[in-house]
């Protein structure tokens, strides 16, 4: 080693004797930090079994809509609505740890010293994690398409396509919106265990107890559109809002997803990368 | 060229760095040197705009580190080597460096073979990387862009001996080529062999700074005897000033001036010398004092007093 490292050492680089500062580079693209970002999704370990987990996920489910739905029932929405159920958790995981890691695993002292604007590099992250939604909305209707057809050839009927090109915006709308909920919450939380059980607690827990609340309280069942975003993300993924629907979605996310955004973008650069 | 003015930073009622102002010039190797806390990292920190400071300004090649359009480009990196994702191999750590800067992507292998990391090292998981291996790595992400600068944080941590000094050939090249290059440690005699220049820190503040040829100049006389108190009260006699550890004495006087006093006072001596740099240990040593609990058995001179006396 010693014979290798001493011999290497004169040629390392070729311009430090420039001494004034790049004057003339440009300032570096958002595009190509949102590259960067996308591949910082799906680089690690994690990452590859997460997105393998996304097609695994697909088909899964998939096979479990043949298997157990009742045959009549078979139809194109069915399909995607049940691929969207694990996918949208999987993308909303991806999302927590793609702002996470920069504090849990530390790699934000590079990132943040190679762009040293946070909220650039924030951005880029919600920028990357939209694609991706959009990647995935492609997938699960593809995957859809494929089960819907098999499906429908084992039960010997007819494919019912009940999906137009709105309920693929819909459904994307949705993912996005669900994605950005583990956003928001990877940027507040800043840590990858807490912030992924946020999640999981926005997603099953919360919803379990609203639906429970507005059971027995009947001033919560009218209540619930207009102050629980999780709800109207659902009948998002369902397509067709009305527009009551869309003023319901827009108030609770401005209420769970604009102001905590807010809030968590300015503490967040503000803190420390230890 | 990195100049840091001023500059303060308060956590609360703790000052971690405070009124710090010094200049690393191009061409050189600027050490920065202080004991493990004194706020060595978070100068570091505010020069590279990670942490903003409470007053003063940090500005790299004239410009503040948040205003430069592609800071890889210019100024090299490298505050904690292990600061990198676990997850990730060593070539996709370079990578991603490269393709945000916007560099070509054969920039990654060159560098890889630069720090003599083998194709399976950089193709490894840096979870299961060696401190040593993730200085290396750390290094090769700083010198991606060709930087003028280089800022690195006790770099020589963790390397082997041949590492050591194949980071202090590459840095002295690197500043012979006419680059800026500054890099802490908490280690005297580590920062001595490469540094041109001297940043001394203790608690937030500097207290001393300067080229090392001035900072390492000879400081008097170190004289070293079996009757120290007699030969420290002759040369008080004398009008000399004296520093006494056990039985060596550092004298503020030429050698032959403190030959002459023991002399004439018919002190026998055990050794008598030019105390070079003893200035600067001294000083090191007394800002380390407070933090290194298990005393001082790693100073050389005290070790070797010890031996004499046993």
């Amino acid at each position: 080693m010693t014979s290798t490292t001493a011999a290497v050492a004169p040629q390392a680089t070729a311009r430090p004797h420039d001494t004034t500062t790049n004057a003339v580079t440009p300032r570096i693209a958002l595009p190509r930090i949102v590259g960067v970002e996308l591949r910082k999704s799906f680089d690690t370990r994690s990452g590859l079994w997460l997105l393998a987990s996304i097609g695994l996920a697909a088909l899964v489910t998939t096979g479990a809509v043949i298997a157990w739905a009742p045959t009549e029932e078979f139809r194109y929405s069915q399909f995607t609505l049940a691929i969207g159920m694990p996918m949208s958790i999987i993308l909303a995981i991806i999302t927590v740890l793609s702002v996470t890691a920069e504090w849990s695993q530390r790699s934000g002292l590079t990132t943040f010293t190679l762009v040293p604007h946070r909220g650039r590099v924030m951005v880029a992250k919600a920028v990357s994690a939209c694609l991706v939604a959009v990647a995935a909305t492609v997938v699960a209707f593809a995957v859809g398409a494929l089960g819907n057809l098999a499906g429908a050839a084992m039960a010997g009927i007819t494919p019912v396509w009940d999906q137009d090109l709105a309920d693929v915006g819909y459904f994307a709308l949705g993912i996005m919106s669900l994605m950005l909920v583990g956003f928001t919450l990877g940027a507040l939380i800043r840590n990858s265990a807490g912030a992924v059980v946020a999640y999981m607690l926005y997603a099953f827990v919360a919803p379990g107890l609203l639906a429970f609340l507005a059971f027995n309280q009947p001033w919560f069942r009218d209540l619930r559109p207009w102050v629980d975003l999780k709800y109207n993300q659902d009948a998002l993924l369902n397509g067709g809002l009305s527009t009551e629907q869309w003023s319901q979605l827009a108030v609770t996310t401005a209420l769970w997803l604009v102001l905590p955004l807010v809030i968590a973008v300015f503490t967040l650069r503000r803190s420390e990368v230890k | 060229m990195i100049r840091v003015e001023d500059v303060t930073k308060r956590y609360g009622a703790h000052t971690a760095v405070d009124h710090v102002t010094f200049t690393a010039e191009p061409g050189r190797v600027t050490g920065f040197l202080g004991p493990n806390g004194a706020g060595k990292s978070t100068t570091m920190r505010v020069i590279v705009g990670l942490t903003p400071p409470t007053t003063g300004a940090a500005h790299v090649l004239g410009r503040r580190f948040t205003d430069l359009p592609n800071p890889g480009l210019d100024v090299g990196v490298l505050l904690d080597a292990s600061a990198q994702h676990g997850g990730r191999t060593g070539r996709e750590i370079l990578t991603l460096a490269q393709k945000t800067m916007g560099l070509r992507a054969g920039r990654v292998e060159e560098m890889i073979d630069l720090v003599s990391l083998t194709e399976s090292e950089a193709g490894r998981r840096v979870r299961d990387y060696s401190l040593g291996m993730r200085q290396r790595l750390g290094i090769a992400q700083a010198l991606l862009g060709e930087p003028a600068v280089l800022i690195l944080d006790e770099p020589a941590n963790g390397l082997d001996p041949a590492g050591i000094r194949w980071m202090r050939d590459l840095l002295r090249s690197h500043a012979d080529r006419g680059a800026t290059v500054l890099l802490s440690s908490h280690l005297l005699h580590e920062i001595e062999v490469v540094a041109d220049d001297l940043v001394v820190i203790g608690n937030g503040r500097i207290v001393a700074q300067g080229t090392k040829a001035e900072l390492l100049a000879s400081t008097g006389t170190h004289v070293r005897t079996r009757h120290p108190e007699r030969l420290a009260v002759a040369l008080q006699g004398a009008g000399v000033v004296v520093h006494q550890r056990d039985l060596a004495l550092r004298a503020d006087a030429d050698p032959e001036r403190v030959g002459q006093v023991a002399h004439e006072a018919g002190i026998p001596l055990l050794e008598l010398r030019t105390a070079d740099g003893a200035g600067l240990e001294e000083l090191f040593l007394e800002l380390t004092a407070d933090t290194q609990r298990e005393g001082l058995d790693h100073n050389p001179i005290h070790a070797h007093q010890q031996g004499a006396a046993a």
